[in-house]
């Protein structure tokens, strides 16, 4: 028996996995529907806790179904209904939800879902990268990035507050790096079963379906009429989450002593160049701005953790000081101006009077390895970069055959 | 295990093949190569497209062109090439999950239009790519990591449903009698239409053993004492056939097939003008 499935009664250290932390979270909020279909490197977190089900240890209805589409509609419509659903996937299992991904926001159902990052084929590779949620980015639903099995457990529980605000109402994925964190174990603190439950509370929806006293149609045909006001509803909804990330972070780390943010800023105070990141990447720049800095570089990082809602003028003001930003995509956008974390990055900064150099490193696809001494290779491009005043390769592709 | 027709059928070079100890697929991979040879098939002339799982592997390993695609989608993909290039000889590799959970829209219509591919699924009862999870072939009650006290959903009879939606050749065997299994895909592969056999292989990492059902051996046994051919089946009564797998040709008719009845089409439009 793994410790996830022995359960947790007092707040303790553990060592976990990425997808046992993430099972484990579910399984302390015991949402009331869990529907699924497998897909490698999501597949144990559903399998755990189809093992809580199927022991008694969560009243929730977990349902197998026969799709990725099936899995997220099945969740819609038991939101729709007034339950708290959750479901997790990865790479082409996101992108066969895509069709309901919208649904799901469209009709501001606060679905709780993990992401495990994988890339999307193809051709076929089952490895970590970014391409799957970045393709999801613009669906409406938040996006939380997790570095480690503690960030992911932490986001999962963090979730469930952002999505069901009443000032909210829209879903949320909480993404972490396949197999790098999803599959290696690592030691975590996790909450008492209790205090999990005292910081989601019950969920009580609104409206839903089913309710005698008030019938309601969801979805019915909305035209140039009203779908506009609709999607600028859903806008402002997005905008609202911002204080109410900010609130339910400052309630947890009250209560964990663990805080969190929009992103995390790593001896920026000082820094000259500086990385920003997502997902575990940002451990491995850690380490790194710690062994330029014993150096003497005044080298910073930039984690960021929520990329939407997009925190354009609290990252403006966190860079613009910087003599020049290195931006790191895990995904390729195609587009030839570089991935989809630079575009928006740099286009915070425009409106600055004082703005860094830029520079855009895509790396890591398909699950190729990067590790301290490429993010170094990152610095050593900011570096020259500020020397020569200029940037020479806005956008390249780091550790990749040429 | 470069035999002469494994050099002329298969990229020996891709071997051995990813498959478990004791896994069926080779099986049903060496049926059809087999099955192939029997009707001189023209590899230059065969496309073979898969989607994805264990089964879909078997794809990568056939020397002539091929499509690896996305899971469930492989009949989607081969209608393409199909329409493109209606003389091209299409096999269409797939597994129980692949075909009957997340691609079974595309088998019904597939079927139904009764377009000329011959669609074989390696049903060995689990999505064992993903480590054994029960599929829409995994019998009532068996046990799977998602159901360790026996799924309740009732499973789908794939070779009835391709007959009710209107495919031209419908046939079943299993491993155990891989002979007979490569008479059969050849009789699919000379089939007007969509031909479809479903082969019953074992998967004793996932599926054996979680169900307690032995080795690969003792699987085989299995199959051995639970098929019955269709010849002698059509003598039994139901209650005799209880829990028994009917294998054999199940089902054949000549319904138009849908890229010559397209060609016709188009000809009779263009002969007596639009209009
Ligand atoms: C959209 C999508 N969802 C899920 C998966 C993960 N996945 C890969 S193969 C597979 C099941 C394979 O089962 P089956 O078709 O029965 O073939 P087998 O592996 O048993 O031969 C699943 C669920 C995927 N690749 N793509």
């Amino acid at each position: 028996m793994t410790q996830v499935q022995a359960g947790v009664s007092q707040g303790r250290r553990v060592a976990l996995t990425g997808n046992e932390a993430v099972a484990l979270a579910m399984k302390q909020v015991e949402p009331d529907v869990v529907a699924a279909y497998p897909i490698t490197p999501q597949t144990d977190i559903v399998q755990y806790f189809s093992s809580f089900v199927a022991d008694g240890q969560v009243r929730t209805e977990f349902m197998t179904v026969e799709s990725e589409h099936s899995a997220l509609s099945a969740c819609v419509g038991a939101s729709a209904a007034g339950a708290r659903c959750m479901t997790a996937t990865s790479a082409n299992g996101l992108a066969l939800m895509w069709e309901v991904l919208y649904i799901a926001a469209g009709l501001r159902l606060p679905i709780v879902m993990a992401v495990v990052n994988r890339a999307l084929s193809g051709p076929i590779n089952i490895h970590c990268d970014h391409s799957d949620s970045m393709g999801a980015r613009d669906s409406g639903w938040i996006q939380l990035y997790s570095e480690d099995a503690q960030e992911a457990y932490d986001n999962l529980l963090q979730a469930v507050r952002i999505a069901e605000h009443p000032e909210v109402l829209l879903p949320v994925m909480v993404c972490l790096d396949g197999f790098i964190i999803s599959h290696s174990l690592e030691n975590l603190e996790v909450l008492p079963d209790e205090q999990v439950r005292a910081f989601v509370g019950t969920y009580r929806p609104d409206v839903w379906l089913l309710d005698a006293a008030r019938p309601v149609t969801m979805g019915p045909l909305d035209l140039q009429d009203f779908y506009f006001e609709h999607k600028r509803q859903e806008a402002e909804a997005m905008a609202r989450a911002v204080p109410v990330i900010e609130e339910v972070a400052a309630e947890f780390g009250r209560a964990t002593g663990r805080r969190y943010g929009f992103f995390e800023a790593y001896r920026m105070d000082d820094a000259e160049v500086a990385v920003l990141a997502l997902n575990s990447t940002a451990g491995t720049a850690r380490y790194v701005v710690d062994r330029l800095r014993r150096r003497g570089v005044r080298a910073g990082l930039l984690k960021l953790r929520v990329f939407r809602p997009f925190p354009q003028r609290a990252l403006a003001d966190a860079l613009e000081g910087l003599a020049a930003l290195a931006v790191m995509d895990r995904a390729e956008g195609l587009s030839t101006a570089g991935g989809p974390v630079f575009v928006e990055v740099r286009s915070a900064l425009y409106d600055r009077a004082r703005r860094p150099l830029t520079m855009n490193h895509i790396y890591g696809l398909g699950g190729r390895d990067v590790g301290p001494d490429q993010i170094e290779k990152v610095f050593d491009d900011l570096l020259q970069a500020v020397e020569c005043g200029e940037v020479r390769r806005p956008v390249s592709h780091l550790g990749v055959r040429e | 295990m470069s035999t002469p027709l494994a050099e002329k059928y298969l990229r020996v070079d891709r071997l051995p093949h990813i498959w478990c100890r004791g896994c069926g697929h080779g099986t049903v991979l060496g049926a059809l190569m087999r099955a192939l040879d029997e009707v001189e098939a023209d590899m230059d002339r065969t496309v073979v497209v898969s989607g994805i799982g264990c089964a879909s592997r078997a794809a990568g390993y056939f020397n002539c062109d091929g499509l690896h695609t996305t899971h469930g989608r492989a009949l989607a993909f081969a209608t393409g090439v199909k329409l493109a290039r209606p003389e091209l000889r299409v096999v269409v590799i797939t597994g129980d999950g692949d075909l009957a959970a997340i691609g079974g829209n595309h088998f019904i219509h597939a079927a139904r239009r009764n377009i000329e591919m011959t669609c074989i699924c390696f049903n060995n009862h689990v999505y064992g790519m993903t480590s054994g999870q029960h599929s829409p072939t995994s019998p009532r009650l068996s046990l799977a990591p998602t159901a360790p006290y026996g799924h309740i959903e009732r499973d789908f009879d794939l070779c009835e449903l391709a007959r009710v939606a209107g495919a031209s050749y419908v046939a079943r065997a299993a491993t155990y009698q891989a002979r007979s299994m490569a008479r059969l895909i050849a009789r699919a592969l000379r089939q007007q239409g969509f031909a479809f056999v479903e082969a019953i292989t074992q998967c004793p990492t996932y599926y054996g053993r979680r169900n307690r059902l032995g080795s690969a051996a003792d699987m085989l046994r299995w199959q051995k004492e639970h098929t019955v051919d269709v010849a002698r089946a059509r003598q039994l009564d139901p209650a005799e056939l209880e829990g028994k797998i009917v294998v054999g040709e199940l089902h054949r008719a000549d319904w138009p097939e849908y890229t010559r009845a397209y060609a016709e089409l188009v000809a009779r439009v263009r002969e007596e003008g639009t209009s």
